[in-house]
């Protein structure tokens, strides 16, 4: 199925999207990496707030080139991360920022997976190299926090428009696109093992 | 400006146009091998991932912007002439034209201390940009520069094996690693092994190997018909383009040999993204650049 979703995006909405499906996305997406993941479950513990506020947006592993033009930022290129890198973070993260969607590529963790289900959120990928149609979707820059991670690690806040296509991949049933694939590829190898 | 500022200057230019060509532009066979392998693919999936990488291709030459966010650690090989000027110069000279892409949003600033993260801002730092060098007779400089993500670089692999696992075990070892990667290399990859030396000598082979143009088979060392059987292995893996499941794991499979020791057998694994970015130029003793990956009018 293909679908076309605008944030905010409500946890019923997100909840209808299956493994396999097509998403295109308007609205607010903003990037988190590594460190902006680490940083804001440090917050957490601490109390303190975040400077943006995080739910029911989508979340974008992604570490853009951006220039600094008169107006403010242009984002040159914008393609995804690999997201098993913030499995160590992400359910706890989901848990606390209830983010609807992430985007990203390479695929998340049993543990992710089982967080989404829980809170009610999705896991798109995104083609890993495609940064100039990832710019392409961005419609303007609407901030940048924590600049001081340097330009990949910042929390990029992106207005987007017809996002995509991202694939979902993780759904909020339990399902996981990556899991299956594993699967079938290690009955691919068992049988390429025998007869090497 | 003396003559040797101009030079310095000029080799300047000409770096900064390598590293702009490499990052906005792929080398052809890349671009003719996905488009052969969309044809192949049946998955929806697999061909709306090949799809999306093709139409970025074009979108990334028509608007001249990086192909991909991840510019990679700024890599160049060097193969210099014995007679070529300014050879102790190089690294600084490279180390400035990274500055002016950098400056120019060509590259993202990806250089970070190891330990702090505390990101340079402009791709240079300790041993970065990283430069190989090798000496050749003659007065012109061959450099290749090679912009490598970290996604696919995360992948590589090391393993010591015995004389005694024979070829199998190499066999082995290379779908161990591929399995292992998944979709997280950014399949379809080349993939670059190595076989032989040390332990730091078989990687670079891998990395000699994992650059190599696509459809250059390595008949010398008679390792093309092992590169065909290993590329066919990993693409009946079905991990496919992004790890979504397909036919198109690896574009190519390129294996670079060298002796080892009589107790060792090291094979090393490196993974090049699709986004297989490399630029190539024969730069003479006077500046004048003659670029052989790219057409520049």
């Amino acid at each position: 199925m293909g679908y076309r979703m605008k944030t905010p995006i409500s946890e019923v909405d997100v909840r209808r999207l299956r493994v396999g499906d097509t998403l295109y996305l308007d609205g607010v997406v903003f990037t988190a990496r590594d460190e902006a993941h680490k940083r804001a479950l440090d917050y957490a513990k601490e109390g303190k707030a975040l400077p943006i506020a995080t739910e029911d947006l989508a979340m974008f592993h992604c570490g853009p080139i951006a220039q600094r033009v008169d107006s403010g930022w242009r984002i040159v290129s914008a393609g995804p991360t690999t997201s098993t890198r913030m499995e160590m973070f992400e359910a706890d993260f989901l848990d606390r920022f209830k983010v609807r969607v992430i985007i990203g590529k390479g695929g998340m963790g049993k543990r992710t997976t089982e967080a989404m289900a829980r809170v009610g959120a999705v896991y798109c990928a995104f083609t890993g190299g495609a940064g100039a149609l990832g710019a392409g979707a961005v419609q303007s820059v609407k901030g940048v926090e924590w600049l001081d991670l340097g330009m990949p690690e910042a929390l990029w806040v992106l207005e987007v428009k017809a996002f995509g296509p991202l694939t979902v991949a993780i759904d909020t049933h339990g399902n996981n696109l990556y899991e299956e694939v594993t699967r079938r590829v290690e009955e691919n190898l068992k049988r390429i093992y025998a007869r090497l | 400006m003396t003559d040797e500022d101009i030079l310095v200057s000029r080799l300047r230019e000409n770096f900064l146009k390598l590293v702009d060509l490499a990052v906005t532009d792929l080398p052809a066979n890349v671009e003719e091998t996905l488009k052969d392998r969309l044809r192949a693919e049946t998955s929806e999936i697999a061909k709306d991932q090949l799809r999306a990488i093709l139409s970025n291709i074009e979108v990334a030459r028509g608007q001249h912007i990086p192909i991909c966010q991840d510019t990679g650690i700024q890599m160049f090989h060097l193969r210099v002439g014995e007679d070529f000027p300014l050879k102790a110069k190089l690294p600084l000279i490279i180390a400035e034209a990274v500055r002016d892409a950098t400056a120019k949003a060509l590259l993202r600033p990806n250089a970070v201390h190891p330990l702090t993260r505390l990101n340079t801002g402009d791709n240079t730092g300790m041993h970065v940009p990283y430069i190989e060098w090798s000496l050749i007779e003659g007065d012109v400089l061959d450099v290749e520069v090679l912009p490598k993500g970290a996604g696919s670089e995360n992948m590589s692999a090391l393993r010591m094996l015995n004389p005694g696992d024979g070829l199998k075990g190499v066999k082995r070892f290379v779908l161990e690693t591929v399995a292992a990667a998944g979709g997280k290399p950014c399949p379809p990859y080349i993939l670059g092994v190595g076989i032989g030396l040390g332990s730091d000598g078989v990687m670079k082979l891998a990395r000699r190997a994992s650059v190599r143009p696509l459809k250059e088979h390595n008949e010398g060392s008679g390792m093309a018909d092992l590169e065909k059987e290993l590329l066919g292995l990993v693409n009946e893996t079905g991990i496919g383009p992004m790890g979504l499941g397909g036919r198109t794991t690896a574009l190519a499979v390129n294996i670079e040999i060298g002796h080892t020791h009589t107790a060792g057998l090291p094979v090393g694994v490196i993974f090049q993204c699709w986004a297989a970015r490399r630029a190539a130029a024969r730069i003479y003793p006077n500046g004048r650049a003659e670029y052989l990956s790219h057409e520049v009018n």
